[in-house]
């Protein structure tokens, strides 16, 4: 593991993703959910970056990062809101009771 | 051990130990805090890549943007004033296994692979770099990314408007 190796970038995000595969599992409060996934997204968008720097060696990499980040927003805004308005309609935000639509 | 490798390790451990506590807080105000040390950890990683931008939107987007969301949408649904466990979780032990078995062949995959090896290493700013592919390689995805956005907006007000009964 240094600086100046592309298997440490790889390490870091593979840990970064497991976590955030985790807590999407493991979590039943719709928020928590949420930043599973940022931390998913955020694990992909190293990969991205450490390809970019040590594979391919033009700024593709960065690109795809950044719109990346872009639809992250676009997603965190639209499940955040809908969050809401579970919130709203249930007066809970536990996965588990929203489930109208199951009957 | 040089500095520089004293700082990524510094770095790296601050951004799985705050992605830890996401993963494993039982109160959700610390699960949305220690997610500001994840992007703040991920955004040193970009630095030490050389993507200076990227690094930059990376702060400015999700600790500035998404992480005020997110604090916003978990003050909004709790009663924070509760003292009581906020963040239930189930099945800890098999999703527990099944990633420890995932994470293993993860780390195994990126020790075997022979990954590719670009002929030099460069360090040099990129934005000006980044601002002409977006705008002659990556125009058509820029603009759609635009229409995303404008679409999520519209979306999210939608969505979380009060509805008024009559």
């Amino acid at each position: 593991m240094s600086p100046n190796e592309l298997s440490s970038y790889l390490i870091v995000g593979a840990v970064l993703f497991s976590l955030g595969m985790f807590t999407v599992l493991t979590r039943r409060n719709a928020i928590s959910v949420l930043m599973g996934v940022e931390l998913i997204l955020n694990s992909a968008n190293i990969n991205y970056v450490a390809f970019s720097h040590f594979s391919s060696g033009n700024s593709a990499g960065q690109i795809y990062a950044i719109f990346v980040i872009m639809l992250a927003a676009a997603e965190a805004a639209v499940g955040l809101a809908i969050v809401l308005a579970i919130f709203q309609l249930f007066h809970t935000i536990d996965v588990e009771a929203a489930e109208t639509l199951k009957e | 051990m040089d500095v520089s490798t004293a700082v990524f390790y510094l770095i790296a451990l601050i951004t799985v130990g705050s992605a830890g506590m996401v993963a494993f807080s039982r109160n959700i105000i610390y699960s949305a805090f220690s997610l500001l040390g994840t992007f703040m950890g991920v955004a040193g990683l970009y630095v030490f890549l050389g993507a200076d931008f990227v690094a930059a939107v990376q702060l400015l987007i999700y600790v500035g943007g998404i992480l005020v969301l997110i604090l916003f949408a978990v003050m909004l649904t709790h009663r924070i004033t509760d003292v009581e466990v906020t963040n239930r979780a189930a099945g800890r032990i098999p999703a527990l296994v099944v990633i420890g078995v995932l994470v293993y062949f993860l780390i195994e995959t990126v020790r075997q692979t022979p990954w590719v090896k670009a002929k030099a290493v460069v360090y040099a700013a990129t934005t000006a770099t980044i601002g002409d592919a977006f705008l002659y390689d990556y125009l058509l995805p820029f603009e759609l990314a635009s229409l995303v956005l404008l679409g999520a907006m519209i979306g999210a007000v939608v969505l979380s408007r009060k509805e008024i009964k009559e």
